[in-house]
């Protein structure tokens, strides 16, 4: 049996409070009445207040909400095809260049990713604004789609698949009706990462977005630059309430899943 | 009919994806490449030549021979650049050796955590990851200001005299990177400590070595894999850092990627900012590969 | 050379009262927060003994070896080993050795350097560590596969590195935690018998656990049957086969037929039980319940004789009954004989000549019968 050391803890507790206590601090201070950041003065939600106020702020809500669903959408489409490419498929010509375009994005500095594909726009003289923004964020969320959904395609049990067609079942009638339902967990996952990294990201965006296409961490970014505000803490406290339920409700949805599952299985059990 | 539908649909799986990627990953790095060759113009796009296919072959060969090397000439004689590819590389390599040793430690004892507890633990740390980096390099200017939280708590605890000055320093570029990437380098080597076989340490002291002996000859051995997968997704991004060095470091701090874009957004000089990418991506390329071809290795095994 | 049965048959430490064991398991208790794995057991085990803990899983064998080999501590009692108690002393320093049910090779290392591996954590000379590795590997037969990582062995060569390793130290006693349990039934049988030889020739004390009695019947010296954390009976596998201590032995050491009855008659050297299936049993017994006393009786498959003709014992130890199963299994045939009340009795009869003229058949109406000394009476 593994024991749980003094160590053990210690690493643990201070590992997360290292994580988590700039964000906590930056939430509390969200709700301070003074405007400095780093003097408490009392409770308050009058900056929240005043940011449904900020128009500007509000539109690039909208506009990171969008590129953000668009973009993980089609990035989780295009994710799990390159998934099964990848799972299924360990032999093809240029099957090498193909896992080094899947895997370089995951690592590659987002200031070579975002300058390159401004530079294909202007290349092919593509206007600059929502459409240029959507593209290069499908192309970089795809790649931590297609990482997700492959792990999960690597501990999938094949014969399920030689069962359906067995029984009649056509490669694509196969994949739609047994493959992708069990999949589907990771595909889901999959989605919601590529929001998130769309919903966050900075740098491409600033390269590859142009007039009337600003994002919220464009916006977020520019007021950064002029000092700390509490209005700002109070933007990112809202960011991440929206993340943590979205974990938070998917986490519980799959436990509930996996609970019902462990009962259903007993109750069978029991017949 | 059906079965040529399927071999179609087999080869839509891998086309789709591969034309994509293809295009808007791969082709742009030789459209950088090009104009990196090229010269600073004051036009839209602000380079010249610009190639376009209503020039023929010979007009498209001729504008080949104007292009030119002198921005990389450029680069080299001014020690800016190489100064901030030097100190890009420094700050990465002792960035991702410190988040080892935070983060080494943690993923240990996530593996070693009661099972039922391990889930959580790992949601914890994934967490962090989902929320936004510009949000969380924020959260710590006001913790690391002169006046800010950090100092007021030291100077509260009478530690301090006065103020330390880390905002605007590279020590504020330091933090920020570990506490950025620390999830990156927690994740894969903690996969690689909680799939190991307890019993091996076990073994080794079963045979006579003891705890600390066992981790070093055998626990750390075999989680050289995730360790390597950690360092690498927190080096190679950390090279081209820009938000961290330009939300958190000082005027005088040189990072590759704040070179960049203050090439490119500020003076607007396009064959330069090409051509500093092209270098950092020359540099990071044998680092790109050796974690593909780890990455490849992991999921092989995976099946 | 003397066969390994004639020293086997004259090893019998246990039996001499002047015999100092060489582990002594005192009262041992282990809990895991409510649950008990172990519950006050003690044991002797003596030098040079093959010793196997058979149980089904969680009877508490493992955890009893990962008391001796130092990664659990009892709860309460003591393990004393050659005269000095284990109490507080973590596994590498003890001079015991286990080979793990999952082999746990290193995989970063060689097949030479896993086993080399114990000898350099005693900071032994680099020679004689190269001297010694080499005379494990040919212990085992693996010299030519010195260079080889462990994921470029098959099973059978895994298992024989992890016991070249364990091995490797000299250890006073080698655990081995099921050390078959991943081979398929050709080579455990074979390796079995390796085992053995191995153990004769090394002179050490074993230790096995395992779930297979077929396994712990050939090997071990003794056997001690574990149950819920208790040692139930320890003696030499014919013992536990012919005379089980109690139902539970009986019952999971091989087939047994059980007949539940009272004592009606006791005299000296001999019971008779009346059966609750209608008939009366005489068995020669050192041993006299009480009369009027409920009791058990065992009697194996193979002592049951089938026939079609009324035994001339009957109706003492005799019944009738119908064929109801028939089981060809090659070197013998099993049937299954249902007696009048129903119950349903296993026989197995040797095939000793290739083809008996009139087999019994399906459905017939048959004898059956066993000799006074066939069975055992279950006081329990």
């Amino acid at each position: 049996m593994v024991t749980w050391s003094r160590f053990n803890i210690a690493s643990i507790v201070f590992g997360f409070a290292f994580l988590y206590l700039p964000i906590v601090l930056l939430v509390i201070f969200s709700f301070n009445e003074s405007k400095l950041v780093t003097v408490w003065a009392g409770f308050s939600t009058k900056w929240y207040v005043q940011l449904l106020h900020n128009q500007a702020l509000l539109d690039a809500a909208w506009v990171t909400v969008r590129v953000g669903l668009i973009s993980a959408t089609v990035a989780t489409v295009l994710g799990t095809l390159a998934a099964l490419a990848m799972t299924r498929y360990t032999r093809f010509r240029g099957r090498m260049l193909f896992s080094g375009m899947i895997y370089a994005p995951l690592v590659m500095p987002e200031v070579i990713t975002g300058l390159s594909m401004l530079l294909l726009f202007v290349a092919v003289g593509l206007d600059r604004g929502f459409w240029t923004l959507t593209l290069a964020h499908i192309t970089f969320t795809m790649c931590f789609v297609a990482v997700v959904v492959q792990s999960r395609l690597l501990s999938f049990d094949r014969s399920i698949e030689e069962a359906a067609m067995d029984l009649g079942a056509t490669p694509v009638a196969t994949f739609l009706q047994v493959t992708l339902p069990v999949i589907a967990p990771a595909v889901f996952s999959g989605w919601v990462l590529a929001f998130t990294l769309s919903l966050d990201d900075l740098v491409i965006s600033n390269f590859t977005s142009g007039p009337g296409a600003t994002t919220l961490p464009m916006k977020i970014y520019s007021q950064v630059r002029l000092g700390v505000t509490p209005e700002i803490n109070a933007v990112c406290t809202i960011l991440i309430g929206i993340v943590a339920m979205g974990v938070l409700v998917a986490s519980v949805v799959s436990r509930r899943r996996e609970i019902q599952r462990v009962k259903d299985e007993q109750a069978a059990f029991a017949l | 009919m059906s079965k040529f539908g399927s071999a179609i649909f087999n080869r839509l799986v891998i086309i789709i994806p591969y034309v994509w990627l293809t295009v808007f990953f791969l082709a742009p790095f030789f459209i950088v490449l090009r104009i990196s060759l090229s010269e600073t113009a004051i036009a839209m796009p602000p380079y010249l030549p610009v190639f376009n296919l209503a020039d023929g072959i010979s007009g498209i060969v001729e504008k080949i021979g104007q292009l030119s090397t002198a921005n990389y000439e450029f680069l080299a004689s001014d020690a800016l650049y190489t100064n901030a590819y030097l100190s890009s590389l420094r700050i990465a390599v002792v960035s991702t050796i410190v988040t080892l040793m935070i983060a080494y430690p943690i993923a240990y004892s996530m593996a070693k955590a009661p099972t039922s507890i391990r889930p959580t633990l790992l949601m914890l740390v994934i967490l962090p990851f989902w929320t936004s980096f510009l949000i969380r390099v924020y959260a710590w200017i006001a913790i690391l200001k002169p006046e800010g939280l950090l100092n007021q708590f030291l100077l509260t605890l009478g530690v301090i005299d006065e103020p330390l000055i880390i905002l605007n320093t590279n020590w504020a570029i330091y933090i920020g990177i570990v506490y950025s990437y620390l999830p990156f380098m927690v994740l894969p080597i903690y996969s690689s400590l909680e799939k190991m076989d307890h019993s091996l340490t076990e073994a080794a002291q079963d045979l006579g070595c003891t705890p600390i002996c066992a981790f070093w000859r055998v626990t750390f051995p075999l989680s050289l894999p995730g360790v390597i997968a950690g360092c690498m997704l927190v080096f190679i991004p950390a090279v081209g850092e820009f938000v961290i060095p330009d939300l958190l470091g000082g005027s005088e701090t040189l990072m590759i990627g704040k070179t960049l874009w203050n090439e490119f957004n500020s003076n607007r000089d396009w064959p330069i900012s090409a051509a500093v990418a092209t270098i950092l991506l020359l540099i990071l390329v044998v680092p790109i590969m050796f974690f593909q071809h780890a990455q490849a290795k992991a999921d092989g095994e995976g099946k | 050379m003397k066969s390994l049965g004639s020293i086997r048959r004259s090893f019998a430490p246990w039996a001499d009262p002047a015999s100092v064991p060489f582990i002594a398991v005192r009262n041992v208790t282990k809990k895991f927060g409510n649950f008990v794995a172990v519950d006050n057991l003690s044991l002797d085990i003596y030098p040079r003994e093959f010793f196997a803990l058979l149980g089904a899983s969680g009877c508490g064998k493992s955890t009893l070896l990962r008391m001796l080999a130092g990664f659990e501590q009892p709860t309460s009692g003591e393990i004393v080993l050659d005269g000095q108690s284990l109490a507080g002393i973590p596994p590498y320093r003890r001079p015991v050795n286990m080979m793990f049910q999952s082999y746990a090779l290193f995989p970063h290392m060689t097949v030479e350097n896993n086993i080399a591996f114990g000898l350099k954590q005693d900071g032994m000379p680099k020679p004689q560590i190269a001297e010694r590795v080499d005379q494990m590997l040919k212990l085992v037969k693996l010299d030519k596969f010195a260079k080889r990582k462990p994921h470029q062995l098959s099973g059978g060569q895994r298992q024989r590195v992890a016991l070249a390793r364990s091995l490797a130290k000299r250890p006073k006693v080698l655990l081995l935690d099921e050390p078959l349990g991943a081979l398929d039934k050709k080579l455990r049988e074979e390796t079995q018998f390796e085992l053995m030889d191995l153990q004769q020739q090394l002179g050490l004390t074993f230790v096995v656990v395992t779930h297979d009695q077929e396994e712990a019947m050939t090997m071990a010296d003794r056997i001690a049957v574990m149950a819920h954390g208790k040692v139930i009976q320890v003696a030499t596998p014919p013992e536990i086969y012919e005379a089980p201590n109690s139902r539970f032995v009986a019952d999971f050491i091989g087939d047994v037929n059980i007949f539940d009855g009272t004592v009606s008659a006791a005299g000296p050297g001999a019971v008779e039980i009346a059966t609750e299936a209608g008939f009366k049993v005489r068995l020669a017994s050192a041993e006299a319940p009480a009369v009027g006393t409920k009791a058990g009786l065992a009697v194996r498959p193979e002592k049951i004789r089938v026939s079609r003709d009324k035994p001339s014992c009957a109706p003492l130890n005799a019944a009738e009954g119908e064929i109801w199963d028939i089981g060809y299994l090659g070197d013998m045939t099993i049937f299954h004989v249902r007696l009048k009340d129903g119950k349903v009795i296993k026989a197995s009869s040797l095939n000793a000549v290739r083809a008996v003229e009139d087999p019994l058949g399906y459905d017939q109406q048959v004898w059956i019968s066993f000799d006074e000394n066939a069975g055992v009476v279950l006081k329990d």
